[in-house]
């Protein structure tokens, strides 16, 4: 783990970590169970890579769901 | 019936179905199932940051293993965001590559721009994509998407919601003479037999969901617009006899009593 913050857009939002294990994140989500996927700077982390991610400062990261829709 | 074939897919009904605008997922499931749809259309949307641990998922409650997810790029406006909207919903759902492509040119109209929706049509089937594509019902641009490589072609009835129902049945029977892709009429159906006229026409399935969901009762709902796309294609199957502007007598002439 380490010890100094750092600062992520999550879903267009700032916000601020202090891990920057993207696993810890999706954990703190409550989203391990459910189906989503995750990109970081607009590229497509695959679930393989999620659990040995390593998040960077001002790193912009979407995690996406699937929802209701025609 | 008989199977509908989409790409590297085969579908056991030809009714398409969204999963917008239900009261809840019960009611979302309850639909779906009443309607006999294998294929159902997901949007991709942010999560809620902070979400609940309670909190439903769409997907479990249907289930991808049970039915074929068709994720769609509602809401894209741009060639960038709909090709980006097709890779989460590939990672999200495993490698599933079947995706409804819709680049929208305008919010009041939900028309799709069909010069982006041309641009991301052809990155994506490069990319080995499977790509139903959400159109304009101009002939012309329907052949191009065809030419491309989309594996269905599903030009509008009329706009997203409007429940017009088959605003222009002639052009839609130039589209399907032009291709031997599946054209699905994708939005704008209302009622019942709508569905029916787009599937005598000779289409080959009908997307819908605000026909359904707005219903009030969408189950029944449900249950009528199977019937109407069964109703239609056996119609269409079978072949309607010849309009004549006169009668035809239906009982012979001789051994009236007189």
């Amino acid at each position: 783990m380490n010890a100094k913050t750092i600062g992520i857009i999550l879903n267009g939002s700032e916000i601020h970590l202090k891990s920057d294990s993207l696993k810890e994140l999706i954990d703190s989500l409550n989203l391990s169970e459910a189906r989503f996927a995750v990109e970081i700077n607009r590229e497509i982390v695959p679930k393989s890579q999620i659990d040995n991610y390593t998040l960077n400062d001002k790193d912009e990261v979407e995690i996406v769901i699937a929802v209701g829709g025609g | 019936m008989e199977k509908l074939v989409v790409g590297s897919r085969e579908f056991s009904s030809r009714l398409l179905v969204g999963t917008g605008k239900y009261k809840d997922f019960q009611e979302t499931q309850d639909a779906i199932v009443a309607s006999g749809a294998e294929v159902v259309t997901v949007a991709i949307r942010r999560t809620n940051i902070g979400q609940n641990k309670e909190e439903p998922n769409l997907l479990d409650f249907l289930n991808p293993e049970d039915f074929i997810i068709l994720p769609n790029t509602a809401g894209c406006y741009s060639v960038d965001d709909a090709v980006r909207t097709c890779n989460l919903a590939r990672e999200l759902l495993d490698g599933h590559n079947l995706v409804k492509l819709e680049v929208l040119g305008d919010e009041k109209t939900l028309f799709p721009n069909m010069t982006q929706t041309l641009e991301a049509a052809k990155i994506l089937v490069e990319d080995n994509f499977e790509v139903m594509v959400y159109c304009t019902d101009d002939p012309i641009l329907c052949k191009e998407l065809d030419d491309i490589g989309c594996v269905s072609i599903m030009p509008l009835a009329a706009p997203i919601g409007s429940g017009l129902g088959i605003t222009n049945p002639y052009n839609i029977e130039i589209i399907l003479e032009n291709s031997n892709k599946p054209i699905i009429v994708d939005a704008g159906v209302g009622t019942a037999s709508d569905a029916t006229i787009a599937m005598e026409l000779g289409c080959d399935g009908v997307l819908m969901n605000t026909a359904i969901a707005e219903a009030k009762n969408p189950i029944l709902m449900a249950s009528a617009m199977k019937k109407a796309i069964e109703s239609g294609r056996e119609a269409f199957l079978a072949g309607r006899m010849k309009k004549r502007l006169y009668a035809s007598k239906s009982s012979p002439e001789d051994g009236v009593i007189k």
